[in-house]
């Protein structure tokens, strides 16, 4: 299957430790920078309230995991697996990459 | 209806707190008739008096008396007219629907010719303590007539003035009532060792003047003298307002009521020592707080009654531990006495010995809470340990009461621990245990040990801090960044709890926007947005209107905001507007409207002051007694935008009516004719509790002070998420710590709150019109990174009600 890159943003309108929200397509896409300057990116849809917020919540870790938290009712997201770590719930992950500085999502 | 209350003791006071707090509609107005000149105080604790402590510490009414209550101090009542249902005064009339008697006790003097000479006093209200400190100025040595409770504590009283003390006790031995003679012999070994000289088995029979010196004849051969006696030989109920009012009293005196506190005339109730209940009398304050809850509860419809009371008592007699439960004397009774040690415990069992009936302790009374809860059943452990010194480390049975003012047991609290309470404040406002004297907070401590619930203090897995400590090294260290306090006091990256939460310490302590560099990070949605998440991902937009008071223009422009930006439209409890269904990208469009019209952010969205409602007050209501609406604006211009560990909540009503409903709030304030009563620790909610009287009829410079205070050293102290009400409960020492830390300045703290909350006060800006200056902050407001305008398409708007409402989302978990 071949990966489709569409940038998104320049990398330095992130925020460290804060997400955004990408419309690519039909999908929408929380891209989430970390305190490290690596980045993430996973579905936006919460799947416990159904809404698009997941780039809105508080990026953080859980023991060694980087996690956001749903900013609706706080359940975390591990941004490597897109595993919901409070709930039987998933969300889909992203490749994610920078080119000159411009933050570029993967999708199929 | 009007309830008249004759006399404003210790269970005087009990009555008019207890309605206040149960009267919620306001069924009763309250006038208070009191002989004396002061306010209630803590009888039991008077010899406290000559340890320093003043009258003021002895009051139980710091906060004076709830709103609406009527109190005339110094003002005996001369006469009741049952007929004409009017209670007399010297100054007026006070007719009444219900009358309630109060009126305590007398001290009893014995029938001995001289009693009244000069030099001679009785122990029972602070006047008489005043009068014998004044006379004992600069004398040697004093008598006291009297060897139960009441004597020891006046013969306490004679030693702190500095006079050598004898005791005369008409009984064979010390506290005849609580103790038997092996008990009372072991007391008196101890209070000998004091110096102090106890007879026993002789009365006064007469007072002879010698000059300046007093003569103590007795009926043995002993003659004694000093330069003054007091009588504290008991006390006897006061009737004789009763009698006069042709209310039937008992054999012995005191005025004849049945269980329901009704005497014969059933419009008049007797409660407290001068109460006769099927014909007897108590003279402990338990009984008679006891009493007064009754008499509430039958003036508010109820149908309770008083059955009888526990007269066990334990308590600190010039340092020695005296207690005494149950029956003292059984079929079998087990004794261990140490005079070397100076302790006594005797336990009265049944002949199987197979049920404790009662006890006396001595010397060491640390068994009393196991030894009383077990009454009725077997002895909880080896016998020996409980007679030896010291309590064995036993379970209290499950119905042992481990709170006794609000009745609460063991099993009563174990079932709330189960429920889920986790901590000392969550038990408290569960089961009530430990909210009235605080004196089985410990044990309520140690049940939850005891039960297995971890008392951990650390905010989240990243800090092992409570957010106090975190707060105080924020502010000791200067720490202004959360990547400096995790990589210095945490570990990991933090997250949605204690991010927030040193969000929120970092704007409690004035650092700037809260939306400035790295900080921006730190907030939740609905800080970072400046509004407040809904269910489908829009947001809603709160303008501050403070006190609720808005010029139609103003109303006019919300109008219009909403129309073209297509919100729902509702009123909040506040008196405030809420707008609601907009989009993130919507959001500084919104305020550009609203900013450029006056309006600036309502923090709606934060852990901050929300509102302070009011009711119109005394410029248009007809019983409006201050400007109300005024207040209530200057308050909430002073307080906005201060980022607290919870939301706060405040009103300011211009009358007693309470029309805003300020006893529901953190900090509610009320109108009276001389100027503000301050109320803290209400709130709504998932437990709603009406907020405590903590000053009265204040000018509003010392309200304003005292509510900065409050609310900075709430900020300081309190647990993330706890309100003030649970806040106030955690404190050791509850209300009382509060008024010694805010009004007293005990801990010294005062310069640096009233400095804290002038920083903040002047720091303040409006959040909304600080983004829409700000470009970088600006461009966060978008929907897309990559398509900033374009809405979020998974957002649908219904209609109802003639309103957009959001369309149900599909939650689908996957």
């Amino acid at each position: 299957m071949t990966v489709v890159w569409t940038p998104v943003c320049r990398f330095a309108d992130l925020l460290a430790e804060r997400g955004v929200a990408a419309l690519i397509g039909d999908a929408q896409v929380a891209v989430f920078r970390l305190h490290d300057d690596r980045l993430r990116a996973i579905g936006n849809r919460d799947p416990v309230s159904g809404a698009h917020v997941l780039s809105r919540g508080v990026v953080g870790s859980r023991g060694d995991r980087a996690v956001v938290a749903s900013p609706m009712h706080k359940q975390a997201y591990d941004l490597d697996t897109g595993e919901c770590l409070d709930a039987d719930a998933r969300v889909p992950v992203f490749p994610i990459r920078v080119r000159g500085g411009v933050v570029e999502v993967g999708t199929a | 209806m009007r309830l008249v209350v004759v006399g404003n003791g210790m269970v005087g006071q009990r009555l008019i707190e207890a309605l206040a707090a149960r009267d919620t509609d306001g069924r009763w107005s309250v006038t208070v008739l009191a002989e004396e000149h002061r306010r209630a105080y803590d009888r039991v604790r008077l010899s406290a008096y000559f340890e320093g402590a003043t009258a003021e510490d002895l009051t139980l009414a710091p906060a004076g008396v709830p709103s609406g209550t009527d109190i005339r101090l110094g003002e005996p009542v001369l006469a009741v007219d049952r007929a004409a249902r009017v209670v007399r005064t010297a100054a007026g009339s006070y007719p009444y629907d219900a009358l309630v008697l109060a009126t305590g006790s007398f001290p009893f003097v014995p029938p001995a010719p001289g009693r009244d000479a000069r030099g001679c006093f009785v122990y029972r209200t602070l006047d008489d303590l005043e009068a014998l400190r004044e006379y004992a100025n600069g004398r040697s040595d004093g008598i006291v007539v009297g060897g139960g409770l009441l004597g020891l504590e006046a013969a306490n009283a004679l030693r702190l003035l500095g006079l050598r003390t004898s005791v005369v006790e008409f009984a064979p031995h010390l506290m005849p009532m609580q103790l038997d003679p092996a008990g009372g012999a072991m007391l008196r070994r101890r209070i000998e060792e004091l110096d102090i000289a106890v007879h026993t088995g002789t009365g006064v029979t007469a007072i002879a003047t010698d000059g300046d010196r007093l003569r103590v004849d007795t009926a043995g051969e002993l003659a004694l003298e000093a330069d003054l006696v007091v009588f504290a030989a008991g006390v006897r109920p006061r009737d004789d307002l009763a009698r006069t009012a042709g209310l039937a009293v008992a054999e012995r005196g005191g005025i004849l009521v049945d269980s329901s506190l009704r005497t014969n005339d059933p419009a008049v109730f007797a409660i407290g020592e001068c109460a006769a209940v099927e014909g007897r009398c108590y003279g402990l304050v338990a009984p008679g707080y006891a009493m007064a809850d009754v008499v509430v509860d039958r003036l508010l419809g109820g149908a309770a009654a008083f059955g009888g009371a526990d007269t066990s008592t334990k308590l600190k007699l010039l340092g020695v531990d005296v207690a005494s439960f149950g029956r003292t004397a059984g079929a079998l009774d087990v004794v261990y006495a140490d005079p070397a040690n100076g302790l006594y415990a005797k336990l009265a069992l049944t002949d199987d010995a197979g049920t404790l009936l009662g006890g006396i302790l001595v010397g060491d009374a640390t068994a009393y809470g196991a030894l009383r809860a077990a009454v009725g059943g077997p002895v909880p452990g080896k016998l020996a340990d409980f007679l030896s010194a010291g309590a064995p480390d036993v379970a209290l049975p499950g119905h042992a009461q481990v709170c006794s003012c609000n009745n609460v047991t063991k099993d009563a609290v174990l079932a709330a621990i189960g429920d889920g309470c986790g901590d000392v404040p969550a038990v408290k406002a569960c089961t009530r245990a430990g909210t009235t004297c605080g004196s089985c907070v410990p044990l309520l401590k140690s049940l939850l040990a005891e039960a297995g619930v971890a008392q951990s203090t650390a905010l989240c897995e990243h800090f092992a801090y409570t957010r106090q400590e975190l707060f105080d090294l924020v502010r000791v260290r200067g720490i202004r960044t959360f990547s400096a306090l995790v990589a210095g006091y945490g570990t990991g990256r933090g997250c949605d709890i204690c991010k927030p939460t040193v969000a929120s310490i970092l704007a409690s302590l004035g650092n700037g926007h809260i939306l400035d560099g790295e900080q921006a990070a730190l907030q939740d949605t609905n800080d970072h947005f400046l509004a407040n998440i809904q269910r489908d991902g829009t947001y809603s937009v709160v303008p501050r209107i403070p006190g609720g008071e808005i010029t139609p223009e103003r109303l006019i422009v919300i109008g219009e905001v909403a129309r073209d930006f297509g919100l729902y439209t509702k009123i909040t409890g506040g008196q405030r507007i809420d707008l609601l269904g907009a989009r993130v990208e919507q959001l500084p469009d919104i305020w550009r409207r609203l900013v450029a019209a006056g309006f600036e952010s309502g923090h709606a969205y934060g852990k901050a002051l929300r509102t302070v409602k009011s009711c119109v007050g005394s410029t248009w209501c007809r019983y409006g007694v201050q400007d109300s609406v005024g207040l209530a604006v200057a308050l909430e211009l002073r307080y906005r935008g201060l980022r607290a560990p919870h939301k706060i909540k405040s009103a300011v009503s211009g009358c007693a009516r309470e029309c805003a409903e300020a006893r529901s709030k953190d900090f509610g304030i009320i109108a009276t004719e001389q100027g503000w009563n301050l109320y803290l620790g209400g709130n709504g909610g998932f437990r709603p509790r009406h907020a405590d009287l903590f000053l009265s009829d204040v000018d509003t410079d010392t309200l304003v002070r005292t509510v900065d205070r409050f609310l900075m050293y709430y900020i300081r102290t309190a647990d993330r998420l706890q309100r003030t009400a649970a806040w106030i409960e955690g404190l050791d020492g509850g209300l009382d710590h509060l008024r010694a830390v805010i009004v007293d300045d005990r801990l010294g703290l005062c310069a640096d709150l009233d400095a804290a909350m002038a920083r903040h006060v002047a720091a303040h800006t409006d959040e909304w019109r600080d983004v829409l200056e700000d470009p970088v902050k600006l461009r966060r407001f978008v929907s897309f990174v990559n398509a900033p305008s374009t809405p979020d398409p998974s957002i649908s708007v219904g209609r109802e009600r003639g309103q957009p409402v959001p369309l149900r989302l599909p939650a689908v978990r996957r």
